[in-house]
C-alpha cells in the first residue's frame, strides 16, 4: 500500500509518458509491439518487487539501450530537464487561467489585447516545443513504448477538435491546450520523434535477444506496460469491508465520501486546499495523479503482483469483485432456479433479471440468454446442436389439414417414426453442464466497457482484450472438464 | 403364344442389356409406356428399371411404390400436396434407396413425414424443399437427421431461422450444396455456424438473406467453395470485405448481383482472393468502369461475365478487352452506356466468345453488329432484342458469318426475309425468337423451314404478316419443334395447326388472338401432339366444346391451359377433367360459364392447383367449396380486369413506343 514512497523517480516519469501517451490510447485498435513488453518486463519487476532483483540483468540491458544513442543518459539531468518543462507548463496555465479569469472584463475590450494575449501563449508555446524537442532525445531512453502508434486515427483526430495531428505527437496533447496549439506550429515536430523512436527499435534488437524468455512470458497478450503503473495491494480484510469510497492513492476504503477526504489530507498539502476538500465537482487536472493497478492478495492467483504472468486489475472496484467471484464462497442463491449461485450481489441480481427467460437453448441442455453465445458455443463443440422448442415442435404442419384424415388411413399403421433423436444427445447433457456458467460469464467484467468506471483523474485506460475470453474457451476445447474459477488455476 | 415367347429375342437378352436399351428409350416417357404394356416380362423388366418418379397424385404412391421398389429420385412436384401418412408410405418403401427427394412444389407435409424420411431412408443425399414457406425450425432438425445429406435446397422457406440451419449445419456435416435463398429468417449467425461445421461445402447460395460481413470471413475459410452466390444481400459492404483478400482459393463463380452496397472499392478484395474465378455476375451492380474491370485484368481462367443492368462505360468496355482471359460469354443485356466503340473493343479481343447478350443495347448500330460477327465467329447464342438502330442489312452478316448459333433472339427488330434468308444458313439452329419483327413474311420463314431442320423454338409473337404456309413449312422442316408462338398472327387458320400436328414432339402452343383457328384445328393439335402440355388460346373466339373434346381426350399431357375470351362453356370445361394432370387453368371471360357449372369443373379436376377467374365468380360460388379446394391444393386467383379494345400489332408498337417515350 505504501509502495508509492519506495518507488524513485519513476512513477513520475512515467506518469508523464502515460498522459503523452492519451490520444494514442484511444485508438483501440493500437497494441503494443512485444519487443517493447520484453523490455518492459525487467523494468516492472524491479518496480513491483520494490527490490532490485535482477540487478546485473537490468544494468546489462540498461547499458546497451544507453549505447546505441543516449549514451550518456543521467536520470538527475533528465528530472533537471523534466522540472523545466514542468514549470514552464505551470507558467503557461497560470497565464491561461488569468486570461480565462479576466475573460468577463475583455470582453468589452478591442481586439488588441486578445491578439497579444495570444501572442504570448504562442510564444510560449513555442518555447516549450523548443526545449521538448531539444531535450527530446534524453526523454526517450527507455522511450520506446511511448509511440506504439504511428498512424493517426479517426479517433485522435476528433480528440483534438478538428486539427489532424500524427499520434507520434501525442507528447504535445498534455502541455497544450487544443484550442490552443496551432498545427502549423508543430508541424516540424514529428520527424524528430520518428528519428527517435527507430532509435529505440534499434534497441530493441539488441534487447530481444537477451530476453527472450521474458518474451515468451509476457505474450498472454497483456497489453498495459509493466512498469509504467504503481501496484497497490489491499488486504483481504479491506477487499470485503463494505466500503464504496476508496483513496486513490493507497486504496484505503471509506463508507462516506466525506471521510475519504478528510484521509485524502494526509497524502499532501494538495489535498488541504479548501478545493479539494469541498464536494469534488471536476477533477482539477492539473494535479499529477499516478496510474495504479491492483493486485490480488491471493497468494498463486494470476491477478497477485507475484504470479508469473501477473495481470493487474483496474481498479478497487475489480479488485472487490475478482476477490469475491475468485476467492470467496458463492452464498448468493438464485431464488428462482435454486441452482446459480454468486459471490457478488450484483451479479445475482443481473441473473435474476434474466433466469427464466434463457430462450436459446442447446442439445446438451445448456440455455443461454443470447443468440451468438448459443452459436458460438454449438460451433465450438463436437455434436451440440441448436434445440428447438418443444412446442413448436408439436404444432401439427399447418392449418390446411383438415380433409386429408381419409387418405391416411390405410396405410398409417406403418408409421413408426422414431422420436428419440434428439434424446440421443441427451447423453452429453450430464457431462457438460459444468461448462454453462463459464459460458454464460459476460466477458465484459474486465472488457474495455468498463473504462468509465476505471477512469483515473481522467486518463484512459490501455486497450486491452475482453479478460480471458479466447483462453478461456480454449482451455474449454482441450480439457473437457473445466473448471470454471479458471483465474485461479495455479 | 408359348411360341411366341420362346422366339421372343428379348428371352435371350441378359437383363443388363435390356437395361441399356431402357436408358436410352428413356427420354420418350410415352415409349417407356408402350414397352411395359407389351408383356408381363417387359413389364417387370421395367418396374425393376425405372429408377425415378414423378407421381401425379399422393393418392397412387401405394401402387406405384409397389411397383416400382428401386426408386431413387423422386419428383414430387408435380403433387401438390403429399400429407405425412403418404410420407411415411414412400421413407418405408423406398427404405435403403432412396437417394434424391423434391418437393419443391409440394404443401402439406410437416415435420414428422421429414424426420420419417430422414430417419428411415438413410441414403438419402438430396432433398428440395424449396417454397415450403410454411415449415418451421423444428423441420429443419428433422432434415437434420439425414446425416448422409449432400445436397439441401431451402429457397424461399421463409420461416426458418438460424436456429434451423444451426441443426443442419449440426446434422448433416457431408453437406455440399445449399441454397437459402429468400430465407429471410436466416442470418450472419447461421450461415457462420454452416462454414463452420459443414467443411466440405462447394456451393453456397445465400441471395436475399439479411447477413453482414460478419459470416463473410467464415465462408471465406471453406476450402472447398466453388461457387457463391451473394444477389441481393444488401448487409454486405465494401469495408469489411477485405477479410475475404486471402480465401476462396478454389471459388469458380461469384455472383454479387443486386448487391447494392458493394461498388468498385470493395470488389478488388472479393475478388482478388478468387483467381480461379470462372464465372462473375455483376448484374444491377455498380457501374462498370475501367478501374472495376481492371481489378479482373489478371485473372486468366475467367470464362464468363454478367453484366445485366449496369452502366457500362466505353473505357470499362475497353478495359475488359484489356483482359488475359479469354471470355467465352458475355452479358451486357440491358446495360445502358454501351456504345459501338465500346462493344467494338471488346468483341475484337475476346474472338472465342460462345454467348453474347446485348438484348436492349439501344445505341448500338450495324457497326456493332459487323464488328461481332467479323470477330466471333464461333457464337452459339446470341441476343440483339429490341437493338432498334440496327437496320435490316446488319442482319444478313450474321447469317453469313455465324454459322455455329444455336440460339437466335431478334425480338423487335427490323430483321426482313433477307435477313432470314441468311440466317436460316445456321443449320444448328436450335431457339429462334422474332416475336414483333414486323418486316419478315412467309418467304423468310420458308427458308428458315428449309434450312434449320434442328428447331426446337419459335417464336412469332405479333409477326403479323405470317400465314399458314409459313407454319407449314416450319412444321414439315423441323420435326422437332416443341414450342411455337404465333400469337396475335391474325391469318393464321386451321392449316397452320393442321400442319403442326404433324410435330409429334410439341410441347407448348401459343396462339392467342388467332381469332381464324377453330376447333377443328385444335383437334388435329390434339390428335398429333401428345405431348402437349401447354395450350393458350386465349382469346380464339371459334374455338368451342368441340375442341375440348379431343383435347380431354388424346392430351394426356395436358398441364396448363389458357382459354380466356373463347367460346367454351361448362360443358367443354368439365369434359376437360379426364386429364388427370391439368393444373393450370385461367378461364376469364367465357360467356358460356354458369357458377354451377364452374362449381363441377373445379370439383371434378382433382389436380387443379392453380385456377385464374373472373372476381364476379368469387361471390358466386359457394364459399364452403371454395374454401374445400383451396384445402385440397387448389389457389385461386380472382382477377377484375376490363375487357380491353383489340389492338392490331402496328398501333401496339406505336402505343408503345408512345409508353416508353
Amino acid at each position: 500500500m505504501d509502495l508509492k514512497d519506495k518507488v524513485p523517480q519513476h512513477p513520475s516519469f512515467t506518469q508523464h509518458q502515460q498522459k503523452w501517451e492519451d490520444p494514442s490510447i484511444l485508438d483501440y485498435s493500437t497494441r503494443i509491439g512485444s519487443p517493447f513488453l520484453a523490455f518492459n518486463q525487467s523494468h516492472t519487476s524491479m518496480l513491483s518487487d520494490n527490490r532490485i532483483k535482477a540487478p546485473v540483468q537490468d544494468g546489462v540491458v540498461n547499458q546497451l539501450v544507453q549505447a546505441s544513442k543516449v549514451q550518456d543518459w543521467d536520470p538527475s539531468a533528465m528530472l533537471d530537464n523534466l522540472s523545466f518543462l514542468e514549470q514552464k507548463i505551470h507558467q503557461l496555465q497560470d497565464l491561461v487561467h488569468l486570461i480565462i479569469g479576466r475573460k468577463g472584463q475583455v470582453l468589452g475590450r478591442p481586439d488588441e489585447l486578445v491578439v497579444q494575449q495570444q501572442q504570448l501563449v504562442t510564444a510560449d508555446l513555442t518555447s516549450i516545443i523548443v526545449q521538448l524537442i531539444s531535450t527530446a532525445g534524453s526523454l526517450l531512453p527507455s522511450g520506446k513504448h511511448t509511440l506504439p502508434a504511428a498512424t493517426p486515427s479517426l479517433e485522435q483526430s476528433g480528440q483534438f477538435g478538428g486539427v489532424v495531428f500524427p499520434s507520434a505527437q501525442g507528447p504535445l496533447n498534455d502541455g497544450f491546450q487544443p484550442q490552443n496549439a496551432g498545427g502549423s506550429k508543430v508541424s516540424g515536430l514529428p520527424n524528430s520523434v520518428d528519428i527517435s523512436r527507430k532509435n529505440g527499435n534499434e534497441q530493441n534488437h539488441i534487447i530481444e535477444e537477451h530476453e527472450l524468455k521474458d518474451e515468451e512470458d509476457v505474450e498472454e497478450g497483456e497489453s498495459l506496460i509493466p512498469g509504467t503503473y504503481e501496484i497497490l495491494q489491499l488486504e483481504k480484510e479491506e477487499i470485503l469491508a463494505p466500503h464504496t469510497h476508496f483513496c486513490t492513492i493507497c486504496g484505503k476504503g471509506f463508507k462516506r465520501d466525506a471521510n475519504l477526504r478528510m484521509h485524502m489530507r494526509g497524502h499532501g498539502d494538495e489535498y488541504k486546499t479548501p478545493g479539494a476538500l469541498a464536494k469534488p465537482n471536476k477533477e482539477s487536472g492539473s494535479e499529477p495523479t499516478i496510474i495504479k493497478r491492483y493486485s490480488c492478495p491471493y497468494t498463486g492467483c494470476k491477478r497477485n503482483k507475484d504470479h508469473k504472468k501477473f495481470q493487474p486489475l483496474k481498479t478497487i472496484l475489480c479488485v472487490k469483485n475478482h476477490y469475491k467471484r475468485t476467492h470467496c464462497d458463492k452464498s448468493y442463491i438464485c431464488s428462482r432456479c435454486n441452482t446459480k449461485k454468486f459471490s457478488v450481489i450484483a451479479d445475482l441480481k443481473t441473473h435474476e433479471k434474466h433466469c427464466g427467460k434463457d430462450k436459446w437453448l442447446c442439445s446438451c441442455g445448456t440455455t443461454f440468454s443470447r443468440k451468438d453465445k448459443l452459436f458460438g458455443h454449438i460451433a465450438l463443440f463436437q455434436g451440440h446442436t441448436p434445440a428447438i422448442p418443444l412446442e413448436e415442435a408439436k404444432a401439427p404442419a399447418g392449418p390446411s389439414d383438415q380433409g386429408d384424415g381419409n387418405q391416411s388411413t390405410n396405410k398409417v399403421g406403418s408409421m413408426n417414426f422414431n422420436f428419440s433423436s434428439n434424446v440421443s444427445s441427451e447423453s452429453e447433457v450430464q457431462s457438460s453442464t459444468d461448462i454453462k456458467g463459464s459460458i454464460d460469464d459476460p466477458a465484459g467484467y474486465f472488457s474495455p466497457l468498463s473504462f468509465d468506471t476505471c477512469n483515473f483523474g481522467g486518463f484512459h485506460e490501455f486497450p486491452r482484450p475482453p479478460f480471458d475470453d479466447s483462453e478461456s474457451s480454449l482451455a474449454f476445447l482441450l480439457s473437457g472438464s473445466c473448471n470454471y474459477p479458471q483465474k485461479s488455476e495455479d | 403364344m408359348k411360341k411366341q415367347k420362346q422366339d421372343n429375342p428379348f428371352n435371350l437378352l441378359p437383363e443388363e442389356i435390356i437395361f441399356i436399351i431402357l436408358d436410352l428409350l428413356n427420354r420418350n416417357s410415352l415409349a417407356i409406356k408402350s414397352f411395359s404394356l407389351v408383356c408381363k416380362s417387359f413389364y417387370a423388366v421395367e418396374s425393376k428399371h425405372r429408377c425415378s418418379l414423378k407421381p401425379l397424385r399422393q393418392e397412387r404412391f401405394p401402387a406405384l411404390l409397389s411397383r416400382y421398389p428401386n426408386i431413387t429420385h423422386l419428383d414430387l412436384t408435380l403433387c401438390s400436396r403429399v400429407s405425412d401418412a403418404s410420407l411415411s408410405l414412400v421413407s418405408h418403401s423406398c427404405a435403403s434407396s432412396l437417394r434424391s427427394i423434391d418437393f419443391s412444389r409440394t404443401r402439406l407435409f410437416s415435420t414428422y413425414g421429414l424426420l420419417g424420411l430422414a430417419l428411415n431412408c438413410k441414403n438419402i443425399v438430396e432433398i428440395d424443399l424449396s417454397n415450403a414457406t410454411e415449415l418451421k425450425d423444428s423441420a429443419m432438425a428433422a432434415v437434420a437427421e439425414a446425416k448422409n445429406l449432400e445436397k439441401l435446397s431451402l429457397a424461399r422457406c421463409k420461416s426458418i431461422t438460424d436456429m434451423g440451419v444451426g441443426c443442419v449445419a449440426v446434422g448433416c456435416r457431408k453437406l455440399r450444396f445449399i441454397c437459402l435463398k429468400w430465407c429471410f429468417g436466416v442470418g450472419d449467425l447461421g450461415i457462420g455456424l454452416l462454414a463452420v461445421k459443414c467443411k466440405h461445402l462447394c456451393f453456397l447460395n445465400l441471395s436475399y438473406l439479411p447477413i453482414t460481413n460478419k459470416c463473410l470471413s467464415s465462408i471465406s475459410k471453406l476450402q472447398h467453395l466453388e461457387e457463391l452466390v451473394l444477389e441481393g444481400c444488401f448487409g454486405i459492404e465494401d469495408d469489411s470485405l477485405a477479410v475475404l483478400k486471402h480465401g476462396c482459393n478454389s471459388l469458380k463463380s461469384l455472383d454479387v448481383s443486386t448487391c447494392q452496397n458493394i461498388s468498385h472499392n470493395g470488389l478488388p478484395s472479393l475478388i482478388n482472393g478468387a483467381l480461379g474465378l470462372r464465372q462473375l455476375t455483376l448484374a444491377h451492380g455498380s457501374p462498370v468502369t475501367s478501374s472495376l474491370a481492371d481489378c479482373l485484368r489478371k485473372h486468366s481462367m475467367l470464362q464468363s461475365v454478367k453484366l445485366d443492368g449496369c452502366l457500362v462505360t466505353d473505357d470499362g468496355l475497353k478495359t475488359i478487352g484489356n483482359w488475359c482471359a479469354s471470355l467465352r460469354e458475355l452479358s451486357l443485356s440491358k446495360c445502358s452506356g454501351v456504345t459501338d466503340e465500346g462493344l467494338s473493343s471488346v468483341v475484337t479481343k475476346h474472338r472465342d466468345l460462345r454467348k453474347l447478350d446485348i438484348t436492349c443495347c439501344r445505341k448500338i448500330t450495324d457497326a456493332s453488329i459487323a464488328s461481332i460477327t467479323n470477330s466471333c465467329k464461333s457464337l452459339t447464342s446470341l441476343r440483339v432484342e429490341s437493338c432498334t438502330l440496327v437496320t435490316r442489312e446488319a442482319f444478313v452478316l450474321i447469317g453469313q458469318r455465324c454459322h455455329l448459333l444455336e440460339e437466335l433472339d431478334l425480338t423487335d427488330n427490323e430483321v426482313d426475309d433477307k435477313g432470314l434468308n441468311y440466317i436460316s444458313r445456321c443449320s444448328e439452329l436450335s431457339s429462334l425468337k422474332l416475336g414483333i419483327c414486323l418486316n419478315i413474311t412467309d418467304e423468310g420463314l420458308i427458308h428458315i423451314g428449309k434450312g434449320c431442320s434442328k428447331l426446337v423454338e419459335l417464336d412469332l409473337y405479333r409477326s403479323e404478316e405470317i400465314t399458314d404456309s409459313a407454319i407449314l413449312a416450319i412444321a414439315q422442316g423441323c420435326p422437332g419443334l416443341e414450342m411455337i408462338n404465333i400469337a396475335y398472327c391474325k391469318y393464321i387458320t386451321d392449316r397452320s395447326l393442321l400442319s403442326l400436328s404433324k410435330c409429334p414432339q410439341l410441347k407448348m402452343l401459343e396462339s392467342r388472338g388467332c381469332s381464324l383457328i377453330t376447333s377443328l384445328g385444335l383437334k388435329a393439335v390434339a390428335v398429333g401432339c401428345k405431348e402437349l402440355t401447354k395450350l393458350d388460346i386465349k382469346k380464339c373466339h371459334n374455338i368451342d366444346d368441340a375442341g375440348m373434346l379431343p383435347l380431354a381426350r388424346f392430351s394426356q399431357n395436358l398441364r396448363q391451359i389458357n382459354l380466356s375470351h373463347s367460346s367454351v362453356t361448362d360443358i367443354g370445361l368439365l369434359s376437360l377433367a379426364s386429364i388427370s394432370c391439368l393444373q393450370n387453368m385461367t378461364i376469364l371471360h367465357l360467356k358460356g360459364l354458369t357458377p354451377a357449372g364452374l362449381a363441377a369443373v373445379l370439383l371434378a379436376c382433382g389436380g387443379l392447383t392453380k385456377v385464374k377467374l373472373q372476381a364476379t365468380f368469387r361471390w358466386l360460388l359457394p364459399l364452403r367449396l371454395v374454401q374445400y379446394l383451396e384445402s385440397r391444393g387448389c389457389m385461386f386467383q380472382w382477377k377484375d380486369k376490363v375487357l380491353q379494345e383489340k389492338l392490331d400489332p402496328k398501333s401496339w408498337k406505336l402505343q408503345l413506343e408512345d409508353l416508353m417515350a
